[in-house]
């Protein structure tokens, strides 16, 4: 009841903190003193033509009006035509997205896989040379800018090495696109050359992406584990003699891992954040890339569409987050 | 409590790592205030060379020379000038402006406050760099403009954190009885809350420096920082790109600066932690490359 | 020897910032079969920490034995194959009820599958393992019928430790129970396997006043009617008359006294025991204390450590650790000048 109780609140909460952010990022895009329609038209606009593209953009109208107009569009889907490719931003959203999820969930798995168990290992070999190694690097995973790690890791192994490709998501045209996402779709439709492809290309974006996470993970997981090991239960279980082996692995784990899955939601906020630089990089062609150029472009609408977006993709990962979290932890909310 | 301030000044200083993170901070610092006696070429923050564009490390250019023929060293000794700045204000002004919000919504509560906190829980929804994309785009590339979006999205974090830590304290036997003594508001927010939240702050505050200064070099290399030729280290490396992978000591030189001061940073925010309040979960609430 | 536990001049300390903190110092306790024997002493003597040594948890990092032996039917358990012990003794022969029942269970997973995990190892319907098994213990398998009896054996002891509804009861979490409730779980617990010893560290401190007589009670019958030993810490005078057989005190870090239960209150012999005693409130209300400070033990008081408070201490007090002095059957002391009986 009281899980149910949760989400029921949580989802309510989920409609104003949107309309909170697309009042928010209104206000920023336009009570400011640049104007935007002179950016957009370009300095050796005149005055007359300024006027004409202002009244017909509906910038002449007071603020309350555009702030209303503005809500009915975010509401429709309509967050206007992108300046650059001349579309609706909802549609060239749409589009993107599927490479920049795939991107992430690939970057979340390979840094749990890496981070987890160094942590429990770092936690269990405590101040050992394995540990100050692990400690280490970890720290430093979370001192390096993402794109730069991305132009080295670029660097190192797609132009000195060549083991990996530069850029984009896959050579050819790729699998039929079902659910874009080209994992999936390769395997749809049994096209192990796409799959193969599809997987080089996604390896250094989602290393970039995965290194400065398994950072945070290691760090979190190796001070869960060892907070678990120092506890009571732990020292019952082996007073009364259970495999050592079993302690750790059943029981530290559980409790270990609970506290990270909370932290994964924190984690996605991080791989979100660099994916947008990080797409960039490597030409993916995703949200993030979007993002860039319309910032190159001054398309002030995408940009105004992507944050939208994006804020809407967070809230609901840390909505399922928390979901999860309550199933998996007996003690509810703490 | 002086004995344990000693011991804990002297574990401090014993933490190797955080001895390291301050000597970073201090080559950064040094760097920055004797910038035009250290570059070995002042004037290449602004002047350029096209005959020497793109030279490789050698005796004349430790770390190279830049697109425009500039020494890549100096440039990046200038560049600590507007690292340092930007996180400085961006944090400062962040602190200043939240931790304030903070203490006043937690101790008075009620729907003001709660309100309040909500309009935080929305800038907190998004990560920073999104928000702050959106505001440097708009307002217009400059580095005050990258200082002015960095804090604006960052003084929600403060309020909130004072807010919680100020709303747990409220309830504890020492605020109650200062307040029955007949404190003011003023006076027990000052007085008692401050001091006890005090060491989070700093602690967070170290830590949040490095995430700012990852921030503001992402911006930077989006080009939304300062524009050319002023020699910020996000820049560079935007502009080091075309020019790989030839000229690798280009894009190696900045990026390993925002590594050496940002590390600094995280170390003397771990050791501090550790020296303040051991009692503090290491990781919890740590840093991550763009998340405070 | 006919003790079921022997501790012979067992000696550790903890490595700390401070320095080397010596915590237990030559300390001997003998437990013979079926008694109940009561540790008694302050926070910080070192009675926790010598039950600890006995079932072999001390904290890895900091903890060093230097000296000593602790017999348990014979063996060593000091010296001998850790793992062979951690088998064959601990959760089986010994087996342990602790202070805090809420820390002690895992939150996260239900207290019937934390009981069924001992029983899963510790049945003494298990047959011993040879030698290792060859697959890791996480996946280790459960024998069905063997569960089946286990879990009937459960739900026997349940009963006898009187918690109403043992299936329901078993299907929650720690934190749905009350205290009373999971430390007669834990008391279940230890009486699964079918010990020879039950080692309690201090199994009331947690809980309510009004329990706390109840626990005690049961560890007592449950004690006497299997016929199972029981070293049972705590602070409390009160406690360890009500149901110790007989009582050992010790005083930072080292042992002082030991007697039958009516013979240490009627004649306590060392002079911190008498203080002790003395020092309980009385029927009028008033209450005596026992003026000086329990040493720090990086740097001990050399001799017996209690002669820095002691009216009584004189030169070889100070110098060197007074040997044991059997005073009667089943009664020794470690004093140079105990109280004597009046004759």
């Amino acid at each position: 009841m009281r899980r149910l109780e949760m989400i029921v609140s949580r989802l309510a909460w989920f409609v104003p903190t949107l309309a909170g952010l697309v009042v928010i990022v209104f206000l920023i895009s336009n009570v400011i003193p640049t104007d935007p329609v002179r950016v957009l038209l370009g300095e050796n606009a005149t005055p007359a033509q300024v006027e004409a593209m202002r009244i017909k953009l509906g910038y002449d109208q007071p603020l309350w009006v555009q702030l209303a107009r503005h809500f009915r569009d975010v509401l429709t889907g309509n967050l206007g035509i992108s300046i650059y490719s001349q579309r609706p931003i909802s549609e060239d959203l749409a589009q993107r997205l599927p490479a920049t999820l795939e991107l992430t969930m690939v970057a979340i798995t390979l840094s749990i896989a890496l981070g987890i168990p160094l942590g429990v290992v770092s936690a269990l070999r405590r101040n050992s040379l394995w540990d100050h190694v692990v400690r280490v690097l970890s720290v430093s995973g979370l001192a390096i800018a993402a794109f730069w790690l991305a132009m080295l890791l670029q660097f190192l192994f797609a132009m000195k090495l060549g083991a990996a490709p530069l850029n984009s998501r896959i050579d050819g045209f790729g699998p039929t696109p079902v659910t874009g996402f080209m994992i999936v779709d390769s395997l749809l439709d049994w096209d192990m050359d796409s799959l193969r492809s599809a997987l080089s290309h996604l390896a250094l974006p989602a290393l970039t992406l995965a290194l400065p996470a398994a950072a945070t993970i290691v760090r979190f997981t190796r001070a869960g584990v060892l907070d678990v090991i120092n506890s009571n239960h732990v020292l019952y279980q082996r007073a009364m003699g259970l495999p050592p082996g079993l302690i750790v692995w059943k029981y530290v784990l559980r409790n270990a891992l609970i506290s990270t899955v909370t932290q994964i939601g924190l984690i996605f906020g991080v791989l979100v954040t660099n994916a947008v630089i990080v797409e960039t990089v490597f030409d993916w062609p995703g949200i993030g890339t979007y993002a860039v150029q319309s910032i190159l472009q001054s398309d002030h609408k995408a940009i105004i569409g992507f944050t939208i977006w994006i804020g809407a993709l967070i809230v609901i990962v840390n909505l399922l987050v928390d979901i999860v979290h309550s199933f998996i932890d007996p003690r509810g909310s703490r | 409590m002086m004995p344990g301030w000693r011991r804990g000044l002297g574990r401090f200083a014993r933490d190797r790592a955080a001895a390291l993170g301050v000597a970073l901070l201090v080559v950064l610092i040094v760097a920055a205030i004797f910038a035009p006696i250290l570059a070995p070429y002042p004037g290449d923050v602004v002047d350029f060379h096209t005959a020497n564009r793109l030279h490789a490390p050698d005796a004349a250019n430790w770390l190279g020379t830049d697109r425009m023929g500039s020494d890549l060293l100096s440039r990046i000794v200038f560049g600590a000038r507007i690292t340092i700045t930007i996180a400085l204000v961006a944090v400062g002004s962040a602190v200043v402006i939240g931790v304030p919000i903070g203490l006043l919504a937690g101790y008075y509560g009620g729907w003001p406050s709660n309100l309040l906190m909500r309009v935080s829980d929305i800038f907190l929804a998004v990560p920073q760099i999104v928000l702050a994309i959106a505001i440097a785009q708009t307002l217009g590339p400059s580095i005050e403009n990258v200082i002015l979006a960095l804090s604006i999205t960052y003084w929600p974090f403060w309020a909130r954190l004072v807010f919680a830590e100020t709303r747990s304290l409220k309830n504890e036997v020492f605020i109650e009885s200062a307040i029955a003594l007949g404190a003011s508001p003023l006076r027990v927010m000052v007085l008692h809350v401050l001091p006890n939240i005090a060491s989070s702050i700093i602690v967070r505050t170290s830590i949040g420096m490095g995430g700012t200064i990852l921030t503001a070099a992402a911006l930077g290399f989006l080009g939304l920082g300062a524009p050319p030729p002023t020699p910020e280290w996000g820049r560079m490396i935007a502009e080091s790109r075309e020019f790989l992978p030839e000229a690798w000591w280009y894009a190696t030189a900045p990026g390993i600066a925002i590594f050496v001061v940002v590390m600094g940073f995280n170390l003397v925010g771990d050791g501090l932690r550790d020296f303040l309040d051991p009692r503090i979960r290491r990781g919890a609430g740590g840093s991550g490359a763009g998340a405070k | 020897m006919t003790a079921l536990l022997a501790v012979e001049d067992l000696s550790l300390g903890f490595a700390t910032e401070a320095g080397f903190a010596s915590v237990l110092d030559r300390v001997n306790l003998s437990i013979e079969r079926g008694r109940v024997v009561g540790l008694v002493g302050e926070s910080g003597c070192g009675k926790t920490t010598l039950a600890r040594a006995i079932l072999g948890v001390l904290p890895r990092d900091s903890a060093r034995i230097t000296g000593g032996r602790v017999w348990f039917r014979g063996t060593d358990l000091l010296t001998a194959d850790p793992e062979v012990v951690n088998r064959t003794v601990r959760g089986r022969a010994i087996t342990f009820v602790p202070q805090d029942p809420f820390t002690s269970f895992n939150p996260v997973f239900t207290v019937g599958e934390q009981i069924m995990e001992i029983l899963k190892w510790k049945s003494p319907r298990a047959d011993l393992p040879a030698g290792r098994g060859w697959l890791p213990a996480v996946v280790s398998p459960y024998p069905p019928d063997r569960k089946r009896a286990d879990v009937d054996a459960v739900l026997e002891l349940l009963d006898a430790v009187q918690l109403p509804r043992p299936d329901q009861l078993l299907r929650k979490y720690p934190h749905e129970l009350s205290g009373g409730q999971r430390q007669r779980l834990m008391i279940a617990m230890a009486l699964l396997p079918g010990p020879d010893l039950v080692i309690a560290d201090e199994p009331t401190t947690a809980l309510d006043v009004t329990i706390q007589a109840q626990i005690l009670g049961l560890i007592r019958r449950l004690a006497s009617q299997r016929n199972v030993a029981v070293l049972l810490t705590t602070h409390d005078l009160g406690a360890a008359y009500e149901i110790c057989d007989a009582v050992a005190v010790m005083y930072a870090g080292q042992d002082v006294e030991s007697a039958p239960v009516d013979r240490f209150f009627a004649n306590p012999a060392h002079p911190y025991t008498k203080k002790l005693l003395a020092s309980l409130p009385r029927a009028d209300g008033t209450a005596g204390g026992i003026p000086g400070e329990v040493p720090v033990l990086i740097a001990p008081p050399g001799g017996c450590r209690f002669h820095p408070r002691c009216e009584r201490a004189d030169g070889p007090c100070r110098e060197e650790r007074p040997p044991v002095e059997s005073l009667e059957s089943g009664h020794w002391v470690r004093c140079y000048h105990p109280h004597r009986e009046v004759a």
